[in-house]
């Protein structure tokens, strides 16, 4: 499976930012995953710990939003709902959609815990 | 506008981009495609294949549904045309390599281990072994397997998915991602299809409409030598559409090429730098 990997890049994105940012720590990391991305939200839960174990997104929870599968009619105009492997209209059947949602695959945020603030902190 | 490459925090969002909270934690909305890393390789590989006016093919199917076959029989009938190369992926041993090597075209074998899939990173380090000056087409065989290639960009022009009417005509339901993807669907060993009484390519194609996918369908065998020509067609198309785009890209901008070739993609660090310093 895959998930291991996509888990591995991702904890390279946010590894790069945490050093960007000084930062001494990763608190909260929030994906968007869509069900026609090719990843399996419970696959990456899983593989998370694995992966992030040593690195700095150690003790850091993992928030995942899944979208739902909507559609656009480009024939009816429709909006819908669909389901991911019968992407027809809903109202009308056609074929002719375009995926509104479904597909994400994103890092939408992070939260961290920074050295900075530490540092204004103690001069207090 | 996009959402994968942070193109979308500007300096008038970029305060709700950073906030800092009062326990010292700053909470930073990014936006960015989880496999921004791959698909930066992916663009670089991209641009390599456009600069030299390639035309890459990303073949994907199951495990034997006929993949090395088609290359074969393609190279056979191509090769006093265009120019070709492959770029083999499999979990273990060069067989495949072996099996193009035969018909006298440059192939490297990419064995992945343990990974179900070829990534960008895979692709570019495979490059480092195939000129692709002078090269009209570049076929990358992905790993046999339905689901994790589908995810990764590898900078290919075209996806070709190939369907063999030994399996269930009912995949493209099975695997939606993996045939969304296609550019191009292959129904392969047809000539089977006579004593194969479970297998519709009337019910395939609707499983694959019903995916939105407009890609063509088209039926051959590869063995049998049929149906073979409008496949031939559809590369000798995308040929003639990469050559085209070399040219005008070649006339418009002569300087920018080479720039755009060697320059790697601006990460997300840089551009939370520019983010800072603007906001």
């Amino acid at each position: 499976m895959h998930e291991l990997s996509v888990c591995q890049g991702l904890l390279d994105q946010v590894a790069g930012i945490a050093r960007q940012h000084q930062a001494t720590g990763v608190k909260l990391i929030r994906l968007r995953i869509g069900p026609l991305s090719g990843v399996e939200p419970q696959l990456l839960e899983r593989a998370f710990p694995l992966a992030s174990a040593g690195t700095i997104a150690e003790h850091a929870a993992l928030a995942i939003e899944t979208l739902a599968v909507r559609v656009r009619c480009e024939t009816c105009g429709a909006e819908t709902d669909a389901a991911a492997n019968r992407l027809l209209c809903g109202a009308c059947g056609d074929w002719h959609t375009k995926l509104v949602s479904g597909d994400e695959l994103l890092l939408v945020s992070v939260e961290l815990t920074t050295v900075a603030w530490q540092e204004v902190s103690s001069a207090h | 506008m996009c959402n994968t490459c942070g193109c979308n925090v500007t300096p008038g969002n970029a305060q709700l981009a950073q906030q800092k909270d009062a326990n010292g934690e700053s909470a930073l909305t990014l936006l960015e495609n989880l496999l921004s890393a791959n698909d930066r390789t992916a663009a670089h590989n991209r641009a390599h294949f456009d600069e030299h006016g390639v035309l890459a093919v990303n073949l994907m199917s199951s495990p034997g549904a006929g993949k090395t076959a088609l290359l074969e029989a393609t190279i056979d009938a191509l090769k006093n045309e265009f120019r070709l190369a492959v770029i083999e992926g499999d979990l273990e041993t060069e067989n495949d390599a072996a099996r193009i090597r035969r018909h006298g075209v440059l192939a490297h074998q990419i064995t992945t281990g343990s990974a179900c899939h070829l990534d960008a990173h895979m692709v570019h380090t495979a490059l480092h072994h195939v000129p692709l000056a002078g090269l009209d087409i570049l076929f990358i065989e992905n790993v046999g397997n339905l689901v994790c290639p589908a995810s990764f960009d590898l900078g290919q022009h075209r996806n070709v998915v190939l369907l063999s009417v030994t399996e269930g005509d009912d995949k493209p339901a099975k695997y939606p991602v993996m045939f969304r993807a296609a550019d191009l669907l292959l129904l392969t060993k047809t000539d089977l299809l006579p004593v194969l009484d479970d297998f519709s390519p009337e019910r395939a194609e609707g499983f694959l409409r019903a995916l939105a996918n407009p890609a063509p369908i088209l039926r051959l065998s590869a063995r049998k030598n049929l149906g073979l020509d409008g496949w031939l067609d559809w590369l000798r198309t995308g040929v003639r559409a990469r050559k085209q785009q070399a040219a005008v890209r070649q006339a418009q901008s002569p300087l920018a090429r080479p720039a755009m070739a060697s320059k790697p993609a601006m990460d997300s660090v840089q551009r939370f730098q520019r983010v800072d310093h603007s906001a």
